[in-house]
């Protein structure tokens, strides 16, 4: 009963925080919306025994994902009137994509409806034998996916070069600090002593 | 009452939560104490000395004062996220001491993912005050708040790898088993390498150790890195607006989470409540005895692992506090090289290490 309780406290608070994400008119209220909704996901997964899945996605997606999405929102100045001015025409693109989506889940519902957990077909435990479903992926993730694993690993590096490279400038006249430089010096090198003939500067 | 039932566990759960977050806060009070009398010893002041002897009681008294004050909302501030940031930072700081084991079976909540809901939570912390400063609506705080942000993921980038050194020696996250693996000789503790077999590891587990402890300075937005309320930059950053029973939910969860991350130290690296020698459960006896006509039994052992980690605490926040004293505070560039340029590159080879060390000399 406890689980049930749990589980529709969970899967409203998803689906309204959901909701919320679209209809805030404040984007820091949306975002902070997409958090609880990200947050209450989690729980279930927890419900689910996937506590593993549920942790990264507290941590990947709420913990650093979202945090600097807040962090570009924040600082964006953006205009509603002219943000929503554009409503009529995007409406028939959004609408075939969130058309397409509906679809998409109410064949998957059906499915599970039909042959999943729902007809009776439970999902095979993930804590079965002793092992944590942490051992569970682990095992799966680098011995049969060790290919696509590396890939999507391969896919990411390239994504974080090339953002580096993009915004990566070097200026010349900016004096840039060596704590190398700094740490190694001493009274001899740290100070110099100049002759300087009056009327003239120095060179240093 | 039956404590399977759907209501007594509940209940059960309710009354260990309680129990837990009550000792956490009353030992809260006096940390805070402990903290600015350390502070104040090392300035040759006297510090708190007028509430209660030596001034003891002085938490307690600035609780009340905070909670009498008025409360203060700005008339241009976005009240609902005003009102929630400080919530949600005090909650997510006392959440995370659900998984702290105190002794062998000792923690609210003995989760496999242990390590892991930790790290999840204490990333979470960020959010209260991103949001604090921001529904502020006001330039200080603003700015605090975006400092924070920048800071806390930064510095979790270093802390995750090094926390993955830990679990790849004592191959769980649960935080149990890997106290467990530390037990018997100090040397089997963890900034050691983990037991005798691994002890070349040390040369790799010392800095962790050491790195682990910088880092959380700045996690926990700890002097030398408390740029997000840097008093001299941005007068007392995201707290600037807040006022009464909002800044004290904000110090309380700051508190919080430095003690939070000591235990998590002496969990991690310093072997949790083993006391550094191998313990004979015979030297402590179950004492049986009688309560309102009801039998109860004291687990004299429990209690010894129990102040052991209560001095390893204490230990570490001794150091925090004495880092407090004695560092200056860092600029912010040099904040940002330090994580990504320095600690980041080591932590990383520090997982190859302990990783290669794992699969070629076959140690478990």
């Amino acid at each position: 009963m406890l689980q049930a309780i749990a589980f529709y406290l969970m899967a409203g608070v998803t689906l309204l925080s959901a909701l919320a994400v679209v209809g805030a008119r404040n984007p820091v209220h949306s975002v902070l919306f997409l958090i609880a909704a990200f947050f209450s996901a989690a729980g279930l997964f927890v419900l689910l025994g996937a506590e593993f899945l549920a942790m990264l996605l507290v941590v990947v997606y709420v913990g650093a994902v979202a945090v600097l999405f807040l962090f570009v929102v924040m600082m964006l100045d953006i205009d509603f009137a002219k943000l929503k001015a554009g409503f009529a025409q995007y409406l028939p693109i959004g609408g075939l994509v969130a058309g397409v989506l509906a679809i998409e889940m109410v064949l998957v519902a059906l499915t599970v409806a039909r042959e999943g957990a729902a007809a009776g077909n439970a999902l095979p435990d993930a804590n079965a034998g002793g092992t944590s479903n942490i051992e569970a992926i682990g095992k799966v993730l680098y011995t049969d996916y060790a290919y696509y694993f590396e890939a999507a690993g391969l896919v990411l590096l390239v994504a974080m070069i090339g953002a580096i490279v993009l915004t990566m400038r070097h200026k010349a006249h900016v004096k840039r600090q060596d704590i190398g430089k700094q740490v190694a010096r001493n009274t001899r090198t740290g100070m110099e002593v100049v002759q300087i003939k009056s009327g003239s500067g120095v060179e240093l | 009452m039956d404590w399977t039932t759907p209501l007594g566990w509940t209940l059960a759960t309710l009354g260990h939560v309680l129990s837990v977050v009550l000792i956490v806060l009353v030992g809260l009070a006096f940390l805070i104490w402990a903290d600015r009398k350390i502070w104040a010893g090392v300035q040759m002041r006297k510090g708190p000395n007028v509430v209660g002897p030596f001034g003891l009681l002085q938490s307690f008294a600035d609780m009340i004062k905070f909670v009498l004050k008025e409360f203060i909302i700005p008339s241009s501030a976005d009240k609902a996220v005003f009102l929630i940031a400080p919530l949600i930072s005090t909650m997510l700081a006392l959440g995370a001491w659900a998984v702290i084991p105190f002794a062998p079976h000792l923690a609210v909540s003995n989760v496999n993912v242990g390590v892991l809901y930790l790290f999840a939570v204490s990333s979470l912390g960020v959010y209260g005050i991103i949001m604090g400063g921001w529904a502020s609506n006001s330039k200080y705080p603003f700015l605090g708040a975006l400092r924070s942000a920048a800071q806390m993921v930064s510095y979790e980038v270093s802390l995750g790898f090094i926390i993955i050194t830990v679990i790849l020696l004592a191959g769980s996250m649960n935080l149990g088993e890997i106290v467990a693996r530390q037990q018997g000789w100090f040397w089997s503790w963890n900034w050691l390498g983990g037991g005798l077999k691994n002890l070349p590891l040390a040369i790799v587990m010392i800095p962790m150790t050491v790195i682990f402890f910088i880092s959380f300075l700045a996690e926990t937005n700890r002097p030398p890195f408390d740029l997000p309320e840097a008093e001299s930059e941005i007068v007392a950053g995201y707290q600037v607006e807040y006022s009464s029973t909002g800044y004290l939910l904000f110090m309380l969860a700051e508190y919080s989470n430095i003690v939070l991350m000591c235990a998590v130290i002496s969990l991690l690296f310093l072997g949790g409540w083993s006391p550094g020698f191998p313990v004979d459960p015979d030297w402590f006896p179950v004492w049986t005895g009688w309560l309102f006509g009801n039998p109860i039994t004291f687990n004299t052992l429990d209690t010894f692992y129990v102040l052991v980690m209560i001095a390893k605490i204490v230990f570490m926040f001794f150091m925090v506090a004495m880092a407090k004293a004695i560092v200056p505070r860092y600029r912010y560039d040099q904040l940002m090289r330090l994580g990504w340029k320095v600690f980041l590159p080591i932590s990383l080879a520090a997982v190859a290490i302990v990783a290669g060390w794992r699969v070629f000399m076959g140690v478990a």
